[in-house]
């Protein structure tokens, strides 16, 4: 498991990092549904590195969706930030890897996560305070399911994000379809009507999703709906 | 400290309380130092209206939204900020209450929160604004200290104090307090009587209050600003006959625990007062509630009597 951009392992060794974690072979959608888009974000979009975790000048990347989080550490075991042999231990006693992530002891983990409804409110402050401390240009992305955006916490800080002009914050909305009631007109019309630019692209698909990502203006914030397979399906 | 709180332009009066003199500093200390930012939910915006520009980068008012309140200071402090946020204690940690859990204490991250309003400095807003229960529910969280101070000088200095670190503060604010400043702001207790008969702790704003009501008895009387950590050393190294009474104007029976804690391997008897847990649906002012929590001068000292000569 190597490639060729010096990275320790590649996006085809990225269902055997997972099997460390699930001990099986096929992956069920909870454990996929966002694997792409944070494969691409830390493969061609963020300006992060394992040796760069403390970096003030550093992008940050925030699972909100805090569930299902195998992808995440597979992702970062793949580019370095955690040992390929801590997967092994997942959600035991004295792994630092559970099944909601903290970021206190996993290295690279911005947040701690877990709990719906919370990332986009610590997104939105971290990029106000990217902003005070001179560091505009550093990106703030901040992941989370088309379910989560249930909460109303979400809808707090899509709205403030959007009138603040948060130039320096992307969401990426994981839907599944899995909302209990639904997004009448789509989620991406939700953030559009608050000031936010709006992508829509196949969760799947690297290139699309890497385009989706490099669309944000940047002077004002910015959202990728990324669209999977259904929970059921 | 009030050396520092006041200049020739923009003296402290008198009659300032210790919200007042937040609102009067707060614009200065944001001058004094870039890594603060103010987080407001609307209450108190009018503190920092005539912020100059590089100042009021550093302010946010997030609206009527409270969770982002929180949300938004435990960025600014994962982006290495240190955040002042204010509000009425019901909307600060009550409301957020995940937000203060999560977003703060799970992300091992701090923010000064400065409530302002007490248990019922404005009685007439009833239930929906009484904020007696902050204490206590910032007591099943672990890292938090959680300042009550009695005079705006010491409101001063306890903020002043909180701003250079990095760690989770409360600084509970009340309008009314103690016509002087009685220290205790090294987290300390301060001994203002002595007496054998028993130690009563007067927690804050109700100082003044204890010693008027306690005139007379043979009682230690101590002050507390600070009450988490609570400072334990001082008082078992002050304590005679091992009875001993809490006086806070908050949730009645808040630091009985901290205080058998306190006394462990003593035996001992403790008595909580404070405000009560039912819930009154009285309007009405400040004394007419005190009256009723039986935390007036004249329920003091009814209970404190009553109490040291229970066994007699």
């Amino acid at each position: 498991m190597s490639s060729p951009n010096g990275s320790p392992h590649d996006y085809e060794d990225l269902p055997a990092l997972l099997t460390l974690m699930t001990g099986d072979e096929k992956h069920d959608a909870s454990a996929t549904s966002t694997l792409d888009a944070i494969w691409v974000l830390y493969d061609r979009i963020l300006r992060v590195a394992p040796d760069r975790l403390d970096d003030p000048d550093r992008d940050r990347f925030l699972l909100s969706k805090g569930h299902g989080p195998m992808a995440y550490y597979a992702v970062l075991a793949a580019k370095g930030f955690l040992a390929v042999d801590d997967l092994r231990g997942f959600g035991g006693f004295d792994s630092p890897l559970g099944y909601h992530p903290d970021r206190t002891l996993v290295p690279g983990v911005e947040i701690s996560s877990g709990s719906l409804g919370h990332g986009m409110g610590l997104a939105v402050g971290t990029a106000l305070g990217l902003r005070m401390t001179g560091r505009a240009r550093c990106a703030v992305v901040v992941l989370v399911g088309d379910a989560e955006l249930e909460e109303g916490s979400n809808a707090e800080a899509i709205q403030v994000a959007g009138r603040r002009n948060l130039g320096n914050l992307t969401a990426v909305v994981i839907d599944n379809a899995s909302a209990s009631a639904g997004w009448p007109g789509g989620i991406a019309a939700r953030f559009a009507v608050e000031g936010w630019s709006t992508h829509d692209a196949d969760g799947h698909d690297h290139d699309a999703l890497e385009r989706a990502f490099a669309a944000a203006p940047g002077d004002r914030p910015h959202v990728v709906v990324a669209h999977v397979e259904s929970k059921e399906s | 400290m009030s050396a520092q709180a006041t200049t020739a332009a923009d003296p402290a009066t008198p009659t300032e309380n210790q919200r007042e003199r937040f609102s009067r500093l707060l614009p200065r200390l944001l001058a004094e130092d870039d890594r603060l930012a103010a987080v407001l939910a609307e209450i108190g915006v009018n503190y920092l209206a005539e912020a100059p520009p590089p100042i009021a980068d550093r302010i946010v008012n997030v609206g009527i939204r409270e969770q982002l309140l929180i949300g938004v200071a435990g960025g600014l402090a994962l982006a290495g900020m240190r955040p002042i946020v204010h509000t009425f204690p019901s909307f600060l940690i009550e409301r957020p209450w995940e937000q203060v859990k999560l977003d703060l204490g799970h992300q091992d991250v701090g923010a000064v929160l400065v409530s302002a309003g007490a248990s019922y400095d404005w009685p007439k807003g009833g239930e929906t604004h009484f904020g007696h229960r902050d204490v206590a529910l910032l007591d099943t969280l672990a890292g938090w200290t959680v300042h009550v101070p009695g005079h705006p000088d010491e409101a001063e200095a306890l903020l002043r104090a909180a701003l250079p670190g990095d760690d989770r503060i409360y600084l509970r604010l009340a309008s009314d307090g103690n016509a002087r400043p009685l220290g205790g702001a090294d987290g300390r207790l301060r001994v203002l009587r002595r007496g054998s008969r028993a130690t009563v702790i007067a927690v804050g704003p109700l100082a003044d209050r204890t010693l008027a009501a306690t005139a007379g008895l043979d009682v230690t009387v101590l002050y507390a600003a600070t009450v988490r950590p609570f400072d334990a050393e001082t008082l078992r190294a002050t304590l005679d006959t091992p009875d001993v009474v809490i006086i806070e104007p908050y949730l009645r029976g808040t630091s009985s625990a901290v205080v058998a804690e306190a006394l462990r391997g003593v035996r001992h008897r403790v008595l909580g007062l404070g405000v009560g847990r039912d819930e009154l649906r009285r309007y009405g002012t400040p004394a007419e509630h005190d009256a009723v929590h039986g935390i007036d001068e004249a329920g003091l000292r009814r209970a404190v009597t009553a109490f040291v000569t229970e066994l007699d």
